[in-house]
């Protein structure tokens, strides 16, 4: 069953081998994998300022980013223009490339649940790297809408005033806090899955750096 | 070599509120010698990245994002207002001291010194002062800590107050000293805010020692800490001055 998934679109044989990613996903990536890692270690280090009152625990210090709170802060409002600005250019190449049409969709839930069990199994095939299984398009698209509701989280809590109506919308600026820690949250749990995922396949890897 | 217990004392909730207010201890002599070496110290505390280079480019986005942020900032948008039910009169308390280290000031001696680009430099007291026309605004505090409470504000529009001493308006800062040696600089667009205020009054009470008396600048579109307490003098000036804060660090406009 997996087979078959794996065959589609599959690179007939010729000498030159298909580009997987395109430079512009890799670098995108890459930018984003830094900018990510920034805005995680510097916002546990605002957070720890004054940890939300739902949760009794903060981060340790080994491992924020900053020091203090205003450097954790300049971290976060520095590395957010990054996250930001490569976020916007990988959305509008991915829709206006097709990109995101042909790897992401359609997504059914009947192939999730197949490759979800599959991949319990150890049996999904990563035959072809330039198909996505359904258990990954449904990680990839879940983790840019969680990096829409990240962004639009955070300027609810940098600007609750002037952006007031987008921070109603969290439901106020209180609320935007937890929205944008559990976003942190999902993020932090989809890089584990994705950095496992990516040695268990190395050859995955070396597609997102060299492109083959 | 065994632990000293404080009774009373939680270790953690200590260390915790420690470590907030200090950078770590192998910078916390920047902290000392801060004002001196000026706005750009103590941002990394990271010791892979080469800190002065990290310090150097962190500082210069921050003015980066002053920029921005005043370009953001709307003088015609109204904070958030919220009903009386809404205010927690028991509040919070939260400055680079203690509680009961808050300067204690005698109302009858208390003057505020207006300068700068003013026409009429004067010294204003407490009764002159209370006789301005007031109102009160419940809006939201959000401290710079991530916290956030609904407080009840009363006092005089600074926007009124600024033309009826003759202010430069087309100046670029109003600067803060306060009692406490803590001082701020906003920028003049801010002070004109219809909802920037000279408070005398929280939760319809003459405002607390805690809370800053006798007057504070209750800045609903600023963090916390852009809202100085225990003002004594105001100056409208052409020369960023900086702050307390904003010299350690913190972004300079700080809007909300």
């Amino acid at each position: 069953m997996t087979a078959e998934a794996a065959t589609v679109g599959q690179n007939p044989a010729t000498k030159t081998p298909v580009t997987i990613h395109p430079i512009w996903v890799r670098v995108t990536h890459w930018i984003n994998a830094v900018a990510i890692l920034v805005m995680i270690g510097s916002g546990w280090q605002i957070y720890d300022a004054s940890p939300l009152p739902l949760f009794n625990f903060t981060f340790p210090t080994t491992i924020t980013l900053g020091g203090w709170l205003a450097a954790g802060i300049a971290w976060h409002l520095a590395a957010m223009w990054v996250f930001v600005i490569n976020g916007i250019v990988y959305v509008t190449l991915g829709l206006a490339t097709g990109r995101f049409r042909t790897k992401l969709f359609p997504i059914r839930p009947r192939e999730i649940a197949r490759d979800i069990f599959a991949a319990l199994r150890g049996r999904l095939a990563h035959d072809d790297l330039s198909s996505y299984n359904a258990v990954q398009k449904l990680l990839y698209l879940g983790v840019i809408c969680t990096g829409i509701v990240i962004v639009l989280s955070g300027m609810s809590i940098w600007k609750p005033v002037q952006f007031q109506e987008l921070a109603a919308l969290f439901g106020g600026y209180d609320t935007a806090r937890y929205v944008h820690f559990f976003a942190m949250w999902t993020f932090v749990g989809f890089l584990a899955v994705h950095i496992v995922l990516a040695l268990i396949v190395p050859r995955s890897l070396r597609a997102m750096i060299t492109g083959r | 070599m065994p632990r000293i217990r404080i009774p009373g004392v939680d270790e953690k909730l200590l260390v915790r509120d420690a470590a907030k207010l200090l950078p770590n201890p192998s910078r916390r002599l920047f902290l000392r010698s801060a004002a001196s070496l000026g706005a750009i110290t103590m941002l990394t505390g990271c010791d892979i990245i080469d800190g002065e280079t990290a310090e150097h480019a962190l500082a210069r986005i921050s003015r980066f994002n002053d920029r921005i942020q005043a370009l953001l900032f709307n003088p015609n948008k109204l904070a958030p207002t919220y009903p009386e039910s809404m205010v927690d009169r028991t509040f919070r308390f939260n400055g680079f001291y203690d509680e009961d280290e808050a300067p204690e000031i005698d109302p009858a001696s208390y003057k505020l010194e207006v300068g700068g680009l003013v026409k009429e430099k004067k010294s204003w007291t407490l009764p002159e002062l209370y006789a301005l026309p007031q109102e009160k605004q419940i809006t939201r505090h959000v401290c710079v800590e991530g916290w956030s409470l609904i407080g009840s504000w009363t006092g005089a529009r600074l926007s009124e107050f600024l033309q009826r001493v003759g202010a430069d308006t087309s100046a670029k800062y109003v600067w803060f000293q306060c009692a406490d040696t803590y001082s701020t600089t906003i920028d003049m667009p801010t002070a004109l805010h219809p909802q920037t205020q000279m408070t005398f009054k929280f939760a319809d009470e003459i405002l607390p020692r805690k809370f800053g008396f006798p007057m504070k600048i209750r800045i609903p579109t600023k963090l916390g800490f852009k809202n100085p307490k225990h003002v004594v003098a105001m100056n409208v000036t052409n020369k960023d001055l900086g702050g307390y804060w904003e010299d350690r660090g913190y972004n300079w406009f700080s809007g909300l």
